[in-house]
C-alpha cells in the first residue's frame, strides 16, 4: 500500500461518522476535474469506470520522471461520494511509481467511506479504484 | 415548468408539494424536512436549509436483519428528528426521489400518514438556486408514540407475492426492460447484487419507473400522463390488488407512489424483496 494513502485511511480509522463525512466532503470540495488537455467532452467510454453510477471516468498519464499522474471526471453532479474518492486517490497516488499504483486495492473503499456507503454504493466505488489498478497495470506493462 | 400540482388531477394531491411549499415553510414548525439520498454524503454537501437527514440504510433498516426497524427504533429516531405525530413530515432527495419515496414508505408503515414528498426533489430545488446549507439543525427531542409497525396493508413478503400470483394479481416490475428480460440483472452503472436468475415475475408489466417524471425537473407526470402509462398501455386497474417491485424496492417505492397517491389505486404494496430475493429463490417461477 502507498504509504500516502495507509497514512489516510489510518487517519480515517480514527474518525468518527460525524469527522468521516465532514472530511469525505472536504475532499469532494477539492475534486478537480481532467483538464482539457488530457479530455474534453464527451468523455471516451473506454475510460469510463465501469458500474459507477456517478458516471465517473479516469485516465493514467505517464509524465518525464516516470510516474503517473491521475485524472478523474465524475459527470453526475450528485456524486459526491466519487469526487471524495477521486480526490484522494489523486492526492495520495499521483507522482506514484506504477508499479506503486497498482498494488492498490478495492478494499480501501470500505476502510475510507465505512458506513457512508449506502447499498450499491460500496460497488461502484471499488469500481473505480479497480480502474485505477488496471490503468497502472497497463502501465507497468509498457515500461 | 410543471403544470402545479393541484391541477394535475391526482387523487390526493395533498401527498406532494411543491419546491415553492417548501421554501415557504422554511421556519414552519409543525414541518420537518427530511432529506433521504442514495449518496450519503449528499446531505452534508448541502440541504435545504432545516432538513434533517434520515438515511434509508442506516435510520430505517434493521442492522442484522433484511427488515426494518421497529417501534422502538421509530419512536427513537422521530424523537431525534424532533418529530411528534402532529408533525407533517416533507421527504426529498436525490435520484428523482427513490429513497425519499421508500423512507416516506417506510413511515407509512407505522403509520406517520401527515407525510409528503417534495415534487422534483433535490435537483428541483437545486435548479431553481433555492437556498442551500451545510448547517445540521438540532430539533429538541420530542416523546413520539408509534404504533407497531403494519406491513400487511403496503408491504408484499415473498409468500404474499406467490398467492397474488395465484390470483392473477396486478404485478409491476418497474426495472429497465433489460433487468426485466433477464439480459441483465442490475441497473445500467450498477453492480451486480448477486441475482442467481434474471427475468421477471410472471405475468409482470413492465412499466420502468422514470416513466412516472418529467426527465428535465424530476417532477410527476399528471395524472392524465400517468392514466395513460399505467391503466390504458399497461392495462392496470386503480381497484386491483397490485404488487409494484424492482430489485430491493428502492425504484418500486416511487411507482408504489405514484399509483397509490397520485392515481389511486386502492390496494397496492411495495414487494421490497423484489428482484434480490425473487432471482435467488429456490422454486419460483420465472419469465423471460
Amino acid at each position: 500500500m502507498p504509504e500516502k494513502l495507509q497514512q489516510l485511511i489510518d487517519m480515517f480509522q480514527m474518525f468518527d461518522p460525524a469527522d468521516r463525512t465532514s472530511m469525505l466532503l472536504s475532499y469532494a470540495d477539492q475534486f478537480r476535474e481532467v483538464p482539457p488537455s488530457i479530455a474534453t467532452r464527451p468523455f471516451p467510454k473506454s475510460h469510463q469506470v465501469p458500474q459507477c453510477e456517478s458516471d465517473a471516468y479516469v485516465w493514467a498519464r505517464k509524465q518525464p520522471d516516470g510516474t503517473l499522474q491521475l485524472f478523474f471526471a465524475v459527470e453526475n453532479p450528485s456524486g459526491v461520494s466519487a469526487k471524495a474518492l477521486a480526490a484522494i486517490l489523486d492526492k495520495t497516488l499521483s507522482g506514484l511509481p506504477a508499479s506503486d499504483i497498482a498494488t492498490v486495492n478495492c478494499d480501501i473503499v470500505e476502510q475510507i467511506f465505512r458506513q457512508n456507503i449506502s447499498m450499491g454504493k460500496g460497488m461502484g466505488l471499488m469500481a473505480m479504484v479497480n480502474a485505477v489498478q488496471a490503468l497502472a497495470k497497463a502501465a507497468e506493462r509498457q515500461n | 415548468m410543471a403544470t402545479p400540482i393541484e391541477q394535475r388531477g391526482y387523487a390526493h394531491p395533498d401527498a406532494l408539494v411543491s419546491t415553492d411549499w417548501v421554501e415557504q415553510h422554511l421556519n414552519d414548525p409543525k414541518v420537518r424536512l427530511i432529506e433521504s439520498n442514495e449518496d450519503t454524503l449528499l446531505y452534508a454537501s448541502g440541504h435545504v436549509p432545516g432538513a434533517v437527514h434520515v438515511d434509508w440504510t442506516s435510520d430505517l433498516n434493521d442492522q442484522i436483519r433484511r427488515d426494518y426497524i421497529t417501534r422502538a427504533g421509530f419512536e427513537a429516531l422521530m424523537a431525534k428528528i424532533g418529530a411528534t405525530t402532529d408533525t407533517t413530515v416533507v421527504f426529498y432527495g436525490d435520484k428523482n426521489n427513490w429513497w425519499a419515496c421508500y423512507a416516506f414508505w417506510v413511515f407509512q408503515l407505522f403509520g406517520h400518514t401527515n407525510a409528503k414528498i417534495m415534487d422534483g426533489g433535490r435537483v428541483k430545488w437545486l435548479k431553481e438556486n433555492k437556498a442551500t446549507s451545510r448547517d445540521v439543525p438540532s430539533y429538541p427531542k420530542t416523546d413520539y408514540k408509534a404504533t407497531d409497525r403494519n406491513d400487511a396493508p403496503l408491504r408484499a413478503f415473498r409468500e404474499d407475492v406467490l398467492k397474488h400470483l395465484e390470483k392473477n394479481g396486478q404485478l409491476v416490475d418497474v426495472r429497465s426492460p433489460e433487468e426485466y428480460a433477464g439480459t441483465r440483472m442490475h441497473m445500467p452503472d450498477y453492480p451486480n447484487e448477486g441475482a442467481l436468475r434474471g427475468g421477471h415475475i410472471p405475468g409482470a408489466k413492465s412499466v420502468p419507473w422514470a416513466k412516472a417524471i418529467n426527465p428535465d425537473d424530476g417532477t410527476f407526470k399528471t395524472a392524465d400522463e400517468l392514466k395513460k402509462l399505467y391503466c390504458e398501455d399497461n392495462k392496470l386497474s386503480p381497484s386491483g390488488a397490485t404488487i409494484a417491485y424492482c430489485r430491493i424496492g428502492e425504484r418500486s417505492s416511487h411507482t408504489w407512489f405514484a399509483l397509490k397517491y397520485l392515481l389511486g389505486f386502492s390496494n397496492v404494496r411495495n414487494y421490497d424483496g423484489s428482484w434480490t430475493e425473487w432471482g435467488n429463490l429456490v422454486n419460483v417461477p420465472i419469465e423471460k
